[in-house]
């Protein structure tokens, strides 16, 4: 579920569910900001401004805050389901997250 | 040949999330000028090199991307005849009146086969530039303020039907294909760089199973030099870049490719080659594009987010 105002000392731990990686993120960082400061992988990296729709997650529990994200990639429907773009979520507790993001697209 | 017809991008229309977010960044950052607001909330800008009223236009919306991408014609005259052209050819087209867009005449509206609205129109009022008219001044303060581009240049923009885009910008609008890139193993052409002048390009085109994509609007930088300090305000600024400072093979320009805060792709685009419309257009293969330099001279690689990043 999704609440508000980041605590700026509090360091949240984020676990991506099928590779069991982890890593740190303030609550003031997006998921997205979070793994790439710590040299993660894991999550695809697009925009960072909620528009691309690459970094597409399941948040399977936890609480967090959203910034604006497309609604072309993100509906009313899937914020209901916790599918959110990473680069737009910010945590309030440890989160366990499902990569979600379309699969890579081929050109031709 | 002198430059008739189609004259030049006039306009784009981008999406923003966070409308006081995005002209912070186009205004402050970039260093566009706020031009004007309408009823509607928009907000208009333009370069400290451009002449006419405005070139990119803000509207907020729940997603990004691009609303429509407009081309200025030579007069009236053109105006009628491109429209009844593109009639003619098939292509259904609708006027907006006079008005709609701030100091802009009545405009042309059309879509295209990759999904995309162009739009064609004769008048926007002039309001010149800081340096003047008339014995223009050297410099100017607005030379440094953000990064500071002279102009709107063109977009890349990416959809399905490149072949038939071509077809329409070259029979019935006068452009012409100064290079493109073939598919892998194929002679398909799957990216066209176009042009109504004898710049590098004036809009481009990359195929792909989505309509009405935007994969970047470009910004014209004097300078290598000035690229490279983009660089350091867009670090300076927390800008995300993608790729750059690095040159292109294709158009041989200097190029950055950054992200705005809602996530379109933009870039500070400088040099470039020079293009005709008699000359046959540079070939490049899918290997030309990635190993090639094609995309990125420097990296010779094709980055993964350039096929798979778009708004």
């Amino acid at each position: 579920m999704e609440t508000a105002a980041p605590r700026l000392d509090t360091v949240r731990r984020i676990t991506l569910s099928e590779s069991g990686e982890q890593f740190p993120c303030r609550e003031d960082e997006s998921l997205l900001t979070g793994m790439h400061r710590s040299g993660r992988k894991g999550i695809p990296v697009g925009c960072r401004g909620g528009g691309c729709g690459v970094c597409r997650v399941r948040i399977c529990s936890g609480e967090y805050a959203t910034r604006p994200m497309s609604s072309a990639h993100i509906s009313a429907a899937d914020r209901l389901a916790g599918e959110v773009l990473a680069c737009r979520v910010f945590p309030r507790c440890d989160l366990q997250v499902e990569v979600i993001g379309p699969l890579r697209r081929r050109i031709g | 040949m002198a430059l008739t017809g189609v004259l030049r991008p006039g306009h784009l229309q981008l999406r923003v999330m966070d409308l006081e977010e995005g002209v912070r960044f186009y205004r402050d950052v970039l260093g566009l000028e706020e031009c004007g607001r309408d009823a509607s909330g928009r907000v208009y800008l333009k370069g400290w090199d451009e002449r006419d009223h405005h070139s990119i236009i803000l509207r907020e919306a729940d997603q990004a991307g691009m609303d429509f991408f407009g081309f200025k014609v030579a007069d009236d005259a053109s105006l009628e005849k491109l429209e009844a052209d593109l009639r003619a050819y098939g292509v259904k087209t609708e006027r907006l009146p006079a008005g709609d867009l701030l100091e802009t005449g009545e405009r042309v509206r059309f879509e295209i086969p990759s999904g995309h609205l162009i739009e064609l129109y004769a008048h926007k009022t002039y309001v010149g530039s800081d340096l003047g008219r008339k014995d223009p001044k050297p410099y100017s303060p607005k030379f440094d303020k953000g990064i500071a581009p002279m102009r709107f240049d063109h977009a890349l923009l990416y959809g399905p039907n490149v072949d038939k885009v071509l077809d329409l910008f070259t029979k019935v609008l006068g452009f012409h294909l100064a290079e493109f890139v073939t598919l892998p193993d194929s002679d398909v052409k799957g990216a066209l760089w176009l042009c109504c002048s004898n710049k590098a390009h004036d809009i481009a085109f990359v195929v792909h199973p989505e309509p009405g994509k935007l994969h970047h609007l470009s910004f014209y930088m004097e300078s290598w030099e000035r690229v490279m300090r983009a660089a350091n305000i867009m670090a300076a600024n927390d800008v995300k870049v993608d790729i750059g400072p690095t040159r292109h093979g294709i158009t041989r320009g200097g190029t950055i490719y950054a992200w705005d805060p809602s996530g379109n792709r933009f870039e500070t685009y400088s040099g470039g080659n020079t293009s005709y419309p008699d000359l046959p257009p540079i070939e490049w293969s899918w290997e030309g594009l990635g190993e090639g330099g094609g995309l990125d001279v420097a990296h010779r690689k094709l980055h993964e987010t350039f096929l798979t990043v778009v708004t």
